[in-house]
Formats: C-alpha cells, sequence, structure tokens
C-alpha cells in the first residue's frame, strides 16, 4: 500500500551551467546539486541550485521564464546539447527531472546562434524575432468592437492549417538546434499562419517580402535542410512551413519583378 | 543552389547513359563520341551552360557555407543531433572532393594530360577508357568519388524540391528515398566501368 508521506524518488545531480555577463567570454561552473525529487520540473531545479547558491553567499543563475506551463515561450536553455531537452515536443518548463538519471551530468547552457547575443547567464536577446514580427507578423485592420465572426467564411481544413502554424510560440529552439543559426522554421510558421487566411491576403506578399528581408538583415543563416528544427521544436511545427515560404517568397519576388508601374515606358510609343 | 543543383544532377544522368554505350562494344560508344563532336554547335552549349552551374553551384555553396558557419556562432559545448542526415552534414566535404575529381577527371580524360602516360588514342574512347582504367590507383579514386556522389545527391535531389516549395511531410519520407535511389542509380552506373575494367570483365 502506498503510504501518502511516503518519500519521493530524488536524485543527486552534477550540474555544469553557463555563467556570461554581457559582452564578456563566459564559462561552465560546475555545482553538486542533492535530493532534487523526479516530479520537479527542470526549472525549479534551477531554481533549487540559485537557493542554494544565495544561500552560500554565491551570485544565482540567470534564465528566462514565465507561463512555466508550456505556451509562453520565453522558456529557453541548451540542455545536453538539446534546445529544451531531451524530450521532443515539450519546453524546458514542462520537463521534468523524472527524465534524468541519479548522478548524471547535465550541462546547461543558452540559445547559441549569433542572431541570439547572451546578455547574462542563459538569457539570449531574441529581439530579432520581434524584428521579424514587426516587418510583417501581422495583418492591417481597424481596431474596435470585435467583427461578426461569420463575415469571412475560413474552410475548415485552412483554419486547421493555420492554426497548426499559429501554435508557435517563438521560442527560438529552432534556430538554436539549427547547425546554422537559421530562423527558417520561425518565419514559416508565421508566413503560413498568416498567408493561408482570406484576411492575410491583402499583405500577403508585401509580407513575404518583408519577413525574409528582415530575417537575413538580423544575422540568422539559410535552411539547408537538416531538419533540427522541426525535430526540437516544443511544438513539433514541420518543415511544411519551410515548403510554404520558399514557395510564397518566389511567387512574391516573380509578381514583384512583372508589377505594373502604371506608367507607360520612355519612347515606348 | 537548387537550380544550378537541378542542372548537374540531370547532366550526371545523361553522361552515365552515354558511358553505358562501352558495355555495346568499341563501336557504339565510339559513334557516340563521334555524333557528339559533330555537333559542336550544340556540345558548346551545353559545356558552357555546364561550366555557368558549377561555378554558380560552387560560389553559392561557399557562400552559404561561410555565412551558416557565422550564423552559428560555434553551437553549444556538446552538440546533440536528432535528424540531420550524414549526407546533409558533409555536403560540403562530399563537394569538395568531387570538385577535385572533376578537375582530374578532366585531365585524366578530356584533356588527357594525366595518368594515360602520354598515350594518344585518337577517336579510339574505348581504348582510352580501358587504358585509364586499367590503373587501380585511379579506378578506385573514380569509384570513392561516385560514392561521395551518391551521398551528396541522395540530400541535394530532395532539397530542390523544399527549396522550390514542392514538398511536405506526406512526399518528404518519399522524396528522401527517390533521391538516394537516384544517387545509387547514378553511382552504380559510373562505377561499372572502372569496375568492369579492374575485374577484366571489359577489355
Amino acid at each position: 500500500m502506498v503510504q501518502e508521506n511516503e518519500k519521493e524518488v530524488t536524485l543527486a545531480l552534477k550540474l555544469r551551467v553557463w555563467r556570461q555577463r554581457r559582452c564578456q567570454p563566459g564559462a561552465f561552473e560546475e555545482h553538486a546539486l542533492a535530493a532534487v525529487p523526479t516530479s520537479a520540473s527542470f526549472l525549479e531545479m534551477m531554481d533549487m541550485l540559485n537557493e542554494q547558491l544565495i544561500k552560500a553567499g554565491k551570485d544565482t543563475f540567470a534564465f528566462d521564464h514565465d507561463c512555466r506551463e508550456g505556451i509562453c515561450g520565453m522558456c529557453s536553455m541548451t540542455i545536453n546539447g538539446m534546445p529544451h531537452g531531451p524530450l521532443p515536443g515539450v519546453t524546458t518548463c514542462q520537463l521534468h527531472m523524472r527524465n534524468f538519471r541519479d548522478g548524471e551530468t547535465i550541462t546547461v547552457e543558452p540559445w547559441r546562434a549569433r542572431a541570439f547575443p547572451v546578455l547574462k547567464d542563459m538569457i539570449v536577446d531574441r529581439s530579432g524575432f520581434d524584428k521579424v514580427i514587426q516587418s510583417g507578423g501581422f495583418i492591417t485592420v481597424r481596431t474596435g468592437s470585435a467583427p461578426e465572426a461569420n463575415n469571412i467564411p475560413v474552410p475548415k481544413p485552412v483554419a486547421d492549417e493555420a492554426m497548426d502554424a499559429a501554435e508557435c510560440i517563438g521560442c527560438g529552439a529552432c534556430v538554436a538546434s539549427c547547425k546554422n543559426g537559421s530562423a527558417m522554421l520561425f518565419v514559416g510558421a508565421k508566413i503560413n499562419h498568416l498567408n493561408i487566411l482570406p484576411q492575410g491576403q491583402a499583405e500577403r506578399d508585401r509580407r513575404t517580402l518583408a519577413m525574409v528581408k528582415t530575417m537575413d538583415e538580423a544575422g540568422f543563416g539559410n535552411c539547408t535542410n537538416y531538419g533540427e528544427c522541426q525535430a526540437h521544436c516544443p511544438k513539433s511545427i514541420t518543415l511544411d512551413v519551410i515548403a510554404k515560404l520558399n514557395r510564397d517568397y518566389l511567387r512574391a519576388r516573380v509578381k514583384e519583378f512583372f508589377s505594373s508601374t502604371g506608367k507607360p515606358s520612355k519612347g515606348g510609343d | 543552389m537548387a537550380l544550378t543543383g537541378l542542372v548537374l544532377a540531370g547532366f550526371v544522368l545523361g553522361h552515365m547513359s552515354g558511358n553505358l554505350l562501352m558495355f555495346k562494344g568499341p563501336a557504339a560508344i565510339n559513334e557516340y563520341a563521334k555524333w557528339l563532336h559533330d555537333h559542336a554547335g550544340l556540345l558548346w552549349v551545353a559545356r558552357l551552360t555546364l561550366i555557368l552551374s558549377v561555378v554558380a553551384h560552387i560560389w553559392v555553396g561557399i557562400q552559404l557555407t561561410l555565412e551558416n558557419r557565422a550564423a552559428r556562432a560555434g553551437g553549444p559545448a556538446d552538440e546533440a543531433t536528432r535528424r540531420a542526415s550524414t549526407a546533409s552534414r558533409t555536403m560540403p566535404y562530399s563537394g569538395v572532393v568531387i570538385l577535385a575529381f572533376i578537375v582530374f577527371h578532366l585531365l585524366h580524360f578530356t584533356f588527357r594530360t594525366v595518368a594515360l602516360g602520354g598515350m594518344t588514342f585518337g577517336d579510339d574512347v574505348h581504348a582510352m577508357v580501358v587504358a585509364g582504367f586499367s590503373s587501380k590507383p585511379v579506378a578506385v579514386f573514380y569509384i570513392v568519388s561516385m560514392l561521395l556522389l551518391c551521398l551528396h545527391l541522395s540530400h541535394g535531389v530532395s532539397s530542390v524540391f523544399q527549396t522550390l516549395g514542392l514538398r511536405n511531410e506526406r512526399w518528404r519520407s518519399r522524396l528522401d528515398g527517390l533521391a538516394l535511389a537516384y544517387g545509387w542509380i547514378i553511382a552504380l552506373g559510373f562505377i561499372s566501368l572502372p569496375l568492369a575494367v579492374l575485374t577484366g570483365c571489359l577489355k
């Protein structure tokens, strides 16, 4: 019979954690942490480590987190070389310590990409994503009271596909897992979300060209079809969105090339 | 990468098919070679297209590799790979070996300045190929290069579809399979010649 006060299984861990101040070179620090409950989330384990450091009068480790329920996209951390850790389709905050072994050495480091410079320890500057969104990740509508929902019919399969893409929480694991530091999965998800809905049609080509241009300027790499992003995405976004991004980009470039200036050419008549 | 790669992937199929005429006897391959040289205009259009494609493919490839290395900024301390295939991760390396092979191959059979011991064959392509592959190191270099070409094609041909936006999750594994099959067909077709000469089947 299970007793109510039965002691929980705990782990003793060796942690190699990245310590870095902005613009300075960083290094790994090693810490031992005992009595980590297997039911704790990875972030709760990091909290335990920080409490231990505070009690010893040492500096804590900085890391990003917010909702801790897998939907905000704030938590990051590369765990044993894998963004969001060893479980596919899961964010760091929803990764639990039961997925690790007693006595294991766990390496914790920030997202690694030129476009995501380290601010402190595990916190990186992800504003490259914000710039991409500002350049086209929206539809232009007059705001005010909510419009009648059924004014614009959206076929169910299209709504489903857009929702699948809209699952992207913009955490940056695609960039961190990509061996090219490419943001194509993120941009593809946003393009897929907006470009297939009727509300997104008016700005479709402008959006696609602007978001790709901003992505390149923000210092992200190019896609060479490794597929690592899909394998590490906590929302399991597929490479389909990248194919769709390529398709829409080609379409927009061709249309731009043959676009009318609205004026007769000089000497043409 | 995709468009130039498509031209080059198409070329190797044509080249490989022509090579197989070697097995039909000296007359067939020599007639085919003569037919090619009789259509000098078309031949030069094809050659120029190939040269431009190769140069563009290499140029974009170098740019892509340098940009991507810089964007990665070193990567994590102990990097884990979940899905990226060996072929996809070794594209620059297989590419460099294939380039070295192309240079050697042109000097060997087109300009005939290396490894043939100053022999002249005139229009007898058949005799030239048999003599060319009689050297074991040369034949082995050809075989290894063609296996690397198979690796290169197995990633490249499927990627062409992704870059042009003509791929989805349903078709991805099928196209990966087709690309691998295409790579093997090309490689085995090419390898059959040095192998046949090495084993004495082709004299």
